[in-house]
């Protein structure tokens, strides 16, 4: 049932099973088990960025593509909900409008990238992906009659998915029983769907192919794989499902902004979380993801109190600000690439096998 | 006899996870031509490669007028005088014929005597003197090629097949340049295919197979040997493929 | 035996007129743009500043990119840290600047010049030697997997965007350019500004400089000889590391120089400018073919007077229309305008 579910990619250790288990029970069960808007935040955050990191490692660790316009897909998804439920009838049908739209487009317009830039080098589609997301950024800030612009869109969802809606009195283990319980839900249940089916993907026969064309793109050829076609492919579904995950991020969020959606930032954050959780495998990017928001949401707070204590040295208290912690996840970044390249899950797979392969 | 100007001794390469050279032993003395023969895959251009520092030997020594070079770059290879002449010719098709040459002599600018003998050897080398190199026909490219490596005196030449796909015209005029090299005491080591070539070129041979040098002799024994031909060259040609 | 090998003509010379325009059509597409510009505005003189612009802008970005369509050229490493160059480069030489105030207010050409020159030089001296750590530390280990290239020069691009908020602090630096250049001169009815006509000026100098290089020195010969085939230049004995090297630190100095010329463009420096103006310097060297100077030249020229035209017809639509006009350009050429001859 469970190797089912898992389509037979088993975490293969018993430290890796243990965490994953604990990030599935914590987040399944978040709302009870941390009451509290603050960390109900931070485990719908958490959700949603695995789905968008696992989806990124398809492209990434699987196809071998580097791509820098994740966060536009993921944008899309976002403002596809965010315009559909602010310029029809309030109710469910918006946002299913909306995320489709999103996850079509966004496949759509990865579908060109594609076309364009992997038939003639992979390469080429890291450079294009970057100018073409950096450019759609702008533009999104500058057509602020339709998105927004900087400050972008805040809008109303159904609803039942407000916390003005009560399905049941009083309170479960400390959790309101309203609408915001099943938005939480909601979240949570679609990050799982777009995982459980990415993990489908990478371990059917098309996922073999996409890592066959990574380890050797030339001998895939030869064997007859259509490789720009399998990478364009592996682009345009790791797309649609950033789209989707945008979308459930706009959900719970009720608000788009280039900040929560569109951002350059959004983008480095992902590529830790995939890079620093495990390229190609996507229960890293479940760890990475887990690890990265964690870290944004309470390391900050460390930051500053060590910023604080060192305040009369020169240079360190700068180097501490929480404003500045992108220098040391950065850092972190260069280093788990020279030393880890296989993240956190490759180090607890090879911590069983101590004498096994690397 | 005295030490060879080149010896290779078990030297074993690898390219990626193939075993290309197995302990190949190979002697190539001064001022002489040595052929490598062999069927496709033998191991004769992987000899040159690893010779050059292009490929590096897992093991073995190459030594060089006594010296082991089998650790140093190809450019320091290169300065000892070592000068190699590819499979794909190497030239530079963005560079002009002049600007190929001019590259090609490290040590100063082009010497006046030697240009001349080039261009009497590959006039079409003086009449397409500013003209980029990759406008060249391929016979063109290869008499590039080997001026480039005979602008300067070196130690040793490799040559690697110079007569591949060419017009027999134009081979005429290699073998020519090949045999003017020669009189003037070069020491070359040679991979060739076309046998009357190697048969007019070479003093000494060495037949590869499997990554190893499996006989040894000098071109008069091989020449007077119809059966040790059959033989050899049988091996040299079976499975031709490529 | 003794014959001769037949003398074969180069078949070019007999080629057909569209055979014969080939490989200038990236000149003459730049040209036919200007003319296009020229077309859709009206008043002459808002074309030619707007054309002045362009080709200021272009200069500029030509001179970023340079460096970096050279080093992907020869070595195969593309660098996407190269835009930290660009912002060390202007805070650098904008900082400098800032130290001699008494060179710059008052409008006299040589003293102005003079303390831009040696801005310019700080900058440059810092970013290459910041070039060579880069190489260094950063790339050197993953030579030859891109995959990780792109991610540890993404990496380093961060750190140095950080260390330029701790050692400059947060906020962008605005920044007077020298009075000598400031204001514009009236020509044709048209009124061009002094700083665009001295940036035009000053990439010429570069694009000029660099061609003179490449086509008359050995140094030269052997870069260009190894973006073809690096195996031979080094069979022929050169150490192409130290040639790359040097080729990597004098692309860095130049994205240094190209900061410090945007940063008295825009008036004001930030330290993620290196990663805006990166965009630009993609698209260029895209177009360009990845490893040619000159389509990079022509491709940064072509980027820089679309964005200027755009800008004045459909603000909007600037960025927009580059991401166009590289799309347009890869479905004529995929490998760029003038691709790169590539003996592998």
């Amino acid at each position: 049932m469970l190797t089912r579910i898992l389509s037979g990619d088993m975490p293969r250790s018993r430290a890796l099973s243990l965490v994953l288990l604990v990030i599935f029970l914590c987040l399944a069960f978040a709302p009870f088990l941390f009451p509290g808007t603050r960390s109900l935040e931070t485990a719908a955050r958490i959700s949603v960025f695995i789905a968008l990191a696992a989806s990124y490692d398809l492209m990434l660790g699987y196809a071998g593509i580097v791509s820098f316009a994740h966060t536009m897909f993921f944008g899309m998804g976002a403002y596809g909900v965010a315009l559909a439920c602010e310029n029809m009838e309030r109710g469910f049908l918006p946002v299913v409008v909306g995320t489709l739209a999103g996850a079509l487009l966004a496949a759509a317009v990865a579908l060109v990238i594609g076309l364009f830039s992997l038939r003639v080098r992979a390469i080429f589609f890291a450079m294009i992906t970057l100018a073409v997301a950096s450019a759609v950024a702008v533009l999104v800030s500058q057509l602020s009659a339709i998105t927004g612009g900087e400050d972008g869109l805040s809008f109303s969802i159904p609803r039942e998915l407000t916390p003005a809606f009560r399905f049941a009195e009083g309170k479960l283990l400390g959790a309101s029983l309203n609408g915001k319980l099943l938005n939480y839900y909601l979240v949570f249940g679609g990050s799982l769907v777009i995982f459980l089916g990415l993990l489908r993907v990478v371990n059917s026969p098309f996922g073999r192919v996409l890592q066959a064309i990574r380890e050797n793109d030339f001998r895939a050829e030869a064997i007859g794989y259509r490789v720009v076609a399998f990478r364009t492919l592996a682009t345009c579904l790791s797309a649609a499902c950033a789209a989707l995950a945008g979308s459930l991020f706009a959900i719970w969020l009720r608000y788009v902004g280039p900040g929560t959606a569109m951002g350059f930032e959004i983008m480095i954050d992902v590529l830790l979380m995939v890079v620093i959780g495990g390229m190609g495998t996507l229960y890293g990017a479940a760890i990475g993801a887990t690890l990265l928001v964690l870290a944004q949401t309470y390391l900050q707070e460390v930051m500053a109190g060590a910023a604080e204590t060192t305040a009369g040295l020169p240079l360190l208290p700068d180097l501490l600000n929480p404003d500045r912690w992108l220098l040391w996840l950065g850092l972190l970044f260069i280093a788990s690439i020279y030393f880890f390249p296989s993240g956190v899950v490759g180090r607890l797979r090879q911590a069983r096998r101590p004498a096994g392969r690397t | 006899m005295s030490e060879p100007l080149l010896r290779l001794e078990g030297v074993f390469t690898d390219i990626e996870q193939y075993h290309i050279l197995q302990g190949v032993d190979v002697a190539v003395p001064a001022g002489e031509v040595t052929m490598l023969l062999g069927r496709n895959g033998a191991g004769k251009t992987t000899t040159l490669r690893t010779i050059m520092g292009l490929w590096r030997a897992r093991q073995g020594r190459i030594l060089l007028d006594g010296r082991d070079i089998a650790a140093l770059p190809t450019p320091v290879i290169a300065r000892a005088g070592v000068a190699l002449v590819p499979e794909n010719m190497g030239v530079f098709s963005d560079l002009s014929v002049e600007e190929n040459m001019v590259l090609a002599a490290v040590s100063g600018p082009l010497d006046r005597a030697r240009l001349d003998w080039i261009f009497s050897v590959f006039p079409p080398l003086k009449t397409f003197w500013k003209l980029p190199a990759g406008n060249l026909s391929g016979g063109q490219k290869q008499m590039l090629s080997v001026a480039r490596a005979v602008c300067e005196e070196r130690k040793l030449y490799l040559i690697d097949e110079p007569s591949k796909g060419l017009a027999p015209a134009i081979v005429g005029t290699l073998v020519k340049a090949l045999k003017d090299l020669k009189a003037a005491g070069a020491t070359i080591l040679l991979v060739e295919q076309n046998f009357s070539m190697a048969r007019a070129l070479g003093d000494h041979v060495a037949v590869m197979d499997d990554g190893r040098i499996v006989w040894t002799g000098a071109m008069a024994t091989l020449a007077a040997d119809p059966a040790l031909q059959e033989k050899l060259m049988g091996l040299s040609m079976e499975g031709g493929h490529g | 035996m003794t014959e001769l090998a037949p003398e074969h003509r180069p078949t070019f010379s007999r080629a057909s007129l569209a055979d014969r325009l080939s490989p200038h059509a990236p000149v003459l597409l730049l040209l036919a743009l200007a003319a296009l510009g020229w077309l859709a505005i009206d008043q002459q003189s808002s074309w030619l500043t707007l054309t002045v612009s362009g080709l200021a802008m272009g200069m500029m970005i030509f001179t970023m990119a340079a460096g970096m369509t050279l080093v992907f050229g020869l070595m195969d490493v593309i660098n996407f840290g190269h835009g930290a160059f660009v912002s060390v480069g202007a805070f650098v030489g904008v900082t400098a600047l800032m130290l001699m105030p008494g060179m710059t207010a008052e409008a006299s050409i040589w003293l102005n010049g003079f303390a831009v020159l040696l801005a310019v030089a700080c900058a440059m001296l810092a970013t290459g030697v910041m070039g060579y750590a880069f190489e260094r530390v950063i790339v050197r280990p993953v030579y030859g997997a891109h995959l990780k290239q792109i991610l540890v020069t993404m990496g380093g691009l961060i750190v140095v965007e950080q260390l330029i908020y701790v050692l400059w602090g947060p906020v962008e630096i605005f920044i007077e350019r020298p009075a000598a250049f400031q204001g514009a001169i009236t020509f044709a009815g048209a009124a061009l500004e002094k700083y665009r006509l001295v940036a035009v000026a000053l990439g010429l100098v570069v694009f000029l400089a660099l061609r003179l290089t490449l086509k008359r020195t050995r140094i030269g010969l052997i870069v260009r000889a190894g973006v073809e085939n690096g195996e031979m230049v080094q069979a022929l004995g050169y150490r192409i590391e130290r040639v790359f090297i040097g080729v990597f630190v004098a692309g860095s100095a130049l994205a240094g120089l190209g900061g410090v010329m945007w940063g008295l463009y825009e008036q004001v420096i930030t330290a993620h400018m290196g990663q805006e103006t990166m965009i630009l310097v993609f698209i260029v060297i895209i177009i360009g073919g990845l490893g040619s100077v000159e389509g990079c030249f022509i491709a940064a020229l072509m980027v820089g007077l679309l964005q200027n035209y755009v800008a004045f017809l459909a603000p909007k639509a600037a960025l927009i229309s580059n991401i166009g006009l590289m799309a347009a350009i890869l479905m004529w050429r995929p490998q760029g305008m003038t691709p790169v001859v590539k003996a592998k």
